[in-house]
């Protein structure tokens, strides 16, 4: 109790000679201010650019290794050839391929992507068609709003169903009657047996708003390998069996090895480098690069601001010594003792800091908000960095400020008396 | 007779204090013996420069000999550590001195609780006894107020109370009415006359003979010597 309200009282004391010299203690914060304000907003946008990078890593599983057609670069001579036909990407062979050289390798799932035109009534919509396995809804769990997802039955059948998104749906099907009605494709009719929820909005997800999913077997019979395209230089024709393979190891540490042997095997069989690996753990180690590279940037404004803050509140402490040596010396022959006459002076310096240090942390919640909505790049303020932050400016104002108290405890009592 | 059998209060043998100055050494004080009982009133009087400031803060454990012993009740002073000294100075002295020396930014309230804030007492019975001592000298109505919205005579009645919070048993005046006219002064006298009555041992400076007069004994000195004592 005594030692509590002894607190409080050195407390108000301190906040007595900061609201007495309310100029020149605000002067002095501000280098605590913008110290503590760039360590929040340091670790608000490492853990912003983290947390991002989970979350991709979770949408794009991060055991998995994703493996796109590339259109290498353009041989520009036989390109402008009218019947030129550029073929390129992963081929059906490759999945057999990956499926039997590696052990590690649970799951391939290829996908063949069609973007076409998609028809309900007199509504239409352009559509990106992806043909792909049943394994597909196992490696991306997206959740079943109505109806069914594809079957092996369907592959092997070769049945003209439907899987849609649930953007697809609302844009295409009478809400009443979602499933069962038939769309029209480049016209094949393909029955809708069912609607998921997509999360196809952030760049990185495998999929899309508008995607409609249809057995690979039906995709590859219907429209074949061969697309063409109008282009400002005419039509483009081009040649791609299959868009992506994606690719699932058994488990996260064998990722890395995976992914390179995938690598070297496919530079077997491609001549032509047209396609692409990627490693969604990758993403993870990008985004600790961003992190590093803001830390390194923050951390240094930080580091300079608290440095400078930190010397400021040592020069206003020493000069506050010095304006009162004379009470100092009344407080020592009243009794105080020497460290009592440091505790005060401490706790003074830590008023000083802390307050500084929480402008600072506000300042450092808005500089968060700015980065956000200039640079969009993801922010997160956790609690804990701001406990930290509050620690750092009372660490500050301990190490700073023990120089300057230790100066006045020293003080010859008489000395100070005589002081004028 | 009897009051002469136990331990003095104060007592200083061959009590030596030189300071370095330039060139030489200052003996402030040159093997000084002294012995004041409790209860006693003495003054100390002198020229300028004889040493009476310097006696008074060895006295007030301000400060240590450089040789000689000083014995405090019986107890040896001069071995005792720093933070031991801060002890003494808060429960056995209260110091007045000429200029006041109140803590400006403390109300007179504050400025009396100051002692019972290093000895750690309760606030409200801190506040309580200030209260009391404002009473004593006169003050009642000015706790609120900054020392320096007060008259000379009446910051000195502060610092008075303030040197009597922490109930010590000896108070130390270095020219207590050096700063005050004549009538402030006797007012001040009396309040030290007052607390002397009660029992408390008062050692003051001055060199003012009237004001002297008002102590049991006064001792001359000079060059950090006792010259001659009157009265006792
Ligand atoms: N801190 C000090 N350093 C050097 N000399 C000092 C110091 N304090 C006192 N003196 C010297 O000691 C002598 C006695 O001083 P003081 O006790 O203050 O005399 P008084 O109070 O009788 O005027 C003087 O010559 C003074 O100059
Ligand atoms: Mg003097």
């Amino acid at each position: 109790m005594k030692r509590a309200s002894r607190l409080i009282r050195n407390l108000s004391l301190g906040l007595k000679h900061v609201r007495l010299n309310a100029l020149r203690s605000f002067l002095t914060m501000l280098g605590m201010v913008f110290g503590v304000g760039s360590v929040v907003a340091m670790l608000a946008v490492g853990e912003g650019a983290s947390r991002k990078a989970l979350e991709e890593i979770r949408m794009l599983g991060s055991s998995n290794i994703i493996v796109e057609s590339l259109k290498p670069a353009a041989d520009t001579a036989a390109s402008q050839r009218s019947r030129f036909v550029n073929q390129y990407g992963l081929e059906y062979q490759d999945v057999l391929r990956i499926t039997e050289a590696f052990s590690s390798v649970r799951q391939v799932v290829p996908v063949k992507i069609v973007r076409n035109v998609g028809r309900m009534g007199s509504r239409e919509l352009e559509l990106r068609l992806m043909g792909t396995t049943p394994q597909w809804f196992e490696l991306f769990h997206r959740p079943l709003l109505a109806g069914r997802l594809l079957t092996e039955r369907d592959l092997e059948q070769g049945s003209n169903v439907a899987v849609l998104t649930e953007f697809v749906a609302r844009a295409l099907l009478s809400m009443e009657e979602p499933l069962g009605g038939n769309i029209r494709i480049a016209g094949n009719a393909f029955k809708v047996v069912g609607i998921l929820r997509s999360e196809g909005e952030g760049g990185l997800t495998p999929d899309k708003p508008n995607d409609v999913y249809v057995p690979l077997s039906v995709a590859r019979g219907r429209f074949g390998d061969l697309s063409v395209r109008r282009s400002a230089g005419g039509r483009e024709r081009e040649m791609v069996e299959l868009h992506q393979i994606i690719v699932q190891v058994a488990s996260t540490e064998e990722v890395p090895s995976a992914a390179l042997g995938i690598e070297a095997m496919l530079r077997r069989f491609h001549p032509k480098e047209d396609y692409r690996v990627r490693v969604p753990l990758a993403l993870l180690r990008q985004a600790q690069e961003t992190k590093r590279t803001f830390n390194v940037v923050l951390g240094s404004i930080a580091g300079v601001s608290l440095l400078v803050g930190g010397i400021g509140i040592m020069n206003i402490m020493l000069a506050s010594v010095t304006e009162r040596t004379r009470e100092i010396g009344i407080r020592r022959a009243i009794g105080a003792t020497q460290s009592q006459i440091v505790g005060q002076f401490l706790i003074e310096t830590l008023v000083l800091s802390t307050t500084g240090g929480c402008i600072g942390i506000l300042v450092g919640l808005l500089i968060p908000q700015l980065i956000s909505s200039f640079a969009d790049m993801p922010v997160l303020v956790t609690p804990w960095s701001l406990v930290l932050s509050l620690g750092i400016s009372m660490a500050v104002g301990i190490v700073f400020g023990l120089y300057p108290a230790i100066k006045a405890a020293r003080l010859d009592p008489i000395q100070a008396l005589r002081y004028e | 007779m009897s009051a002469h059998r136990k331990e003095p209060t104060i007592r200083l043998e061959y009590l030596s204090k030189a300071y370095r100055s330039g060139e030489g050494k200052i003996l402030a004080l040159d093997k000084l013996s002294l012995t004041i009982e409790e209860g006693d009133f003495c003054a100390v009087m002198g020229p300028s420069g004889s040493g009476k400031s310097t006696l008074l803060n060895l006295i007030g454990c301000l400060d240590r000999p450089t040789s000689g012993r000083y014995l405090l009740k019986g107890g040896e002073v001069a071995r005792l550590s720093d933070d031991d000294l801060s002890q003494v100075r808060l429960r056995n002295i209260g110091f007045i001195f000429q200029g006041f020396n109140l803590i400006p930014q403390l109300s007179v309230q504050e400025n009396i609780e100051l002692p019972l804030y290093y000895l750690e007492t309760e606030p409200r019975a801190a506040a309580a006894r200030a209260k009391d001592l404002a009473q004593m000298v006169g003050l009642s109505e000015r706790l609120a107020h900054r020392p320096s919205q007060l008259s000379g005579g009446e910051q000195q009645r502060v610092a008075i109370a303030r040197a009597l919070a922490a109930e010590p048993d000896i108070l130390l005046a270095d020219e207590p009415t050096g700063n005050l006219d004549t009538g402030t002064g006797e007012r001040i006298m009396e309040l030290l006359l007052e607390q002397n009555r009660r029992g408390k041992t008062i050692i003051m400076v001055t060199h003012e003979t009237d004001i002297a007069a008002y102590a049991q004994y006064r001792l001359q000195m000079r060059d950090g010597k006792i010259e001659r004592w009157e009265g006792r």
